[in-house]
């Protein structure tokens, strides 16, 4: 990085260039799970950008307040310790969007299912937390990437469920039906998002 | 339990030492974490570009999901069933920052090619599904060789995925051979590549396996 980069700039480029499923291989587990219906996957891909955008901000926060080798209020690296912090914010902010969705959209709760306490070990969410570590991203980067990252996750999931929904009366080989040939769509996918490539880079 | 437990800890044959070579069976080949169950296809298409990146990943598997295992079922007694998740999530947590310990203290360039991959063993979901669906309910001696038995078995898919995108992508495994006719395919190395050998390889274990009643997804 010669320049810093922006946070809009990070915010497309995490939707286009640096999605986080198709390029960096992160939320695998649900996408493949959910990716079933275009209107559960909305409100999963919903879910899950809520949570990062503000997982990351917290994420972002405590890392450079306290664990960091020279944060502001302790003074004692203990970077080594961000997993696990990192792991346990998302749990309990999870744990809050999931009593908050079950308040406001019983539907919306019942068609997620299982997936809301998953998105917990999602690992796009925990991912993005640790790739802004790695990447240094400053609180405006930080938030950019985790937004952008939601919505391009989304939009993943989105385009998959809609491609599976028409593939539901294709002819596939008795081998492949299911999970690879959603692997393979997947696949034509990612190459159709390498072409955004010179778009934004980050 | 305790009967139970003495058992098969000082397990020398008979019925438990029958049922360690199940257990390793099942999780290794015919109930294979990542391609039967596609639990934690996030860090086998992510790491397998190269073959010397999956089998470190491979190594990290195994040893995270046999301590923790180990210390799920040596703890399962005393842990109360709600706040297991968060127990187990620890455990798990601790044995991923040892490894990673590890990998940045003396292989340095790996850690830092694995990037967060190695972080996100925590949130991979082979691990966390061996301490909740065995580990919780089986003694500790047991719960290790099962926890090895996955390990291996995400293992050897991801060395598989590692050897075909690394030998079609560049013409070369690991610098021991390496074919200087080939031209480098470069789709086989970044994202496409990695989800379509993907594909193929779960549909030849679907193929493998022959047809299950039970899988109609």
């Amino acid at each position: 990085m010669d320049e810093p980069t922006t946070a809009i700039v990070i915010f497309f480029a995490a939707i286009f260039t640096n999605n986080m499923l198709l390029a960096s291989f992160l939320g695998m587990c649900s996408f493949v799970a959910c990716s079933v219906l275009i209107s559960t996957a909305l409100g999963l891909g919903t879910a899950v950008t809520l949570v990062l955008a503000c997982t990351t901000a917290i994420n972002y926060g405590i890392y450079h307040l306290i664990l960091k080798a020279d944060a502001v209020w302790l003074a004692t690296d203990l970077g080594f310790l961000k997993f696990i912090v990192f792991i346990a914010v998302i749990a309990a902010f999870v744990q809050f969007v999931e009593m908050f969705v079950e308040r406001f959209s019983p539907k919306l709760y019942f068609a997620l299912g299982i997936f809301l306490p998953l998105i917990t070990v999602n690992c796009a969410i925990l991912g993005a937390s640790l790739l802004l570590v790695i990447n240094e991203y400053n609180l405006p980067q930080s938030v950019g990437f985790g937004f952008g990252a939601g919505i391009g996750w989304t939009l993943a999931i989105v385009l998959m469920a809609g491609l599976r929904q028409k593939m539901r009366y294709s002819d596939i080989p008795e081998p492949f039906k299911g999970v690879p040939i959603a692997l393979m769509v997947t696949g034509v996918l990612a190459m159709a998002f390498i072409g955004f490539a010179g778009m934004v880079s980050i | 339990m305790a009967d139970e437990k003495k058992g098969c800890m000082t397990c020398g044959g008979g019925m438990c030492g029958g049922k360690g070579i199940i257990t390793l069976k099942e999780g290794a080949w015919s109930n294979n974490p990542l391609a039967i169950q596609m639990l934690g296809i996030c860090s086998a298409l992510a790491v397998t570009s190269s073959l010397a990146n999956s089998l470190v990943m491979g190594v990290a598997l195994i040893f995270v999901c046999v301590g923790s295992n180990l210390f799920v079922s040596l703890l399962r007694a005393h842990t109360p069933p709600r706040i297991r998740m968060i127990a187990e999530v620890a455990i798990i947590a601790t044995f991923v920052i040892i490894f990673d310990q590890i990998l940045k203290a003396y292989f340095w360039e790996m850690s830092k090619q694995l990037g967060p991959y190695v972080a996100l063993i925590i949130t991979n979901c082979i691990v966390m599904g061996r301490a909740e669906a065995f580990a919780l309910q089986n003694p500790p001696m047991l719960s290790i060789v099962d926890g090895f038995a996955n390990g291996i078995g995400y293992a050897v898919v991801l060395a598989v995925i590692g050897i075909i995108r690394e030998l079609f992508g560049t013409g070369s495994i690991m610098g021991l051979w390496e074919a200087d006719w080939y031209v480098g395919n470069l789709i086989m190395v970044s994202a496409p590549g990695a989800f379509i050998v993907m594909g193929f390889v779960v549909a030849l274990f679907n193929k493998l396996k022959g047809p299950d009643p039970e899988e109609n997804k």
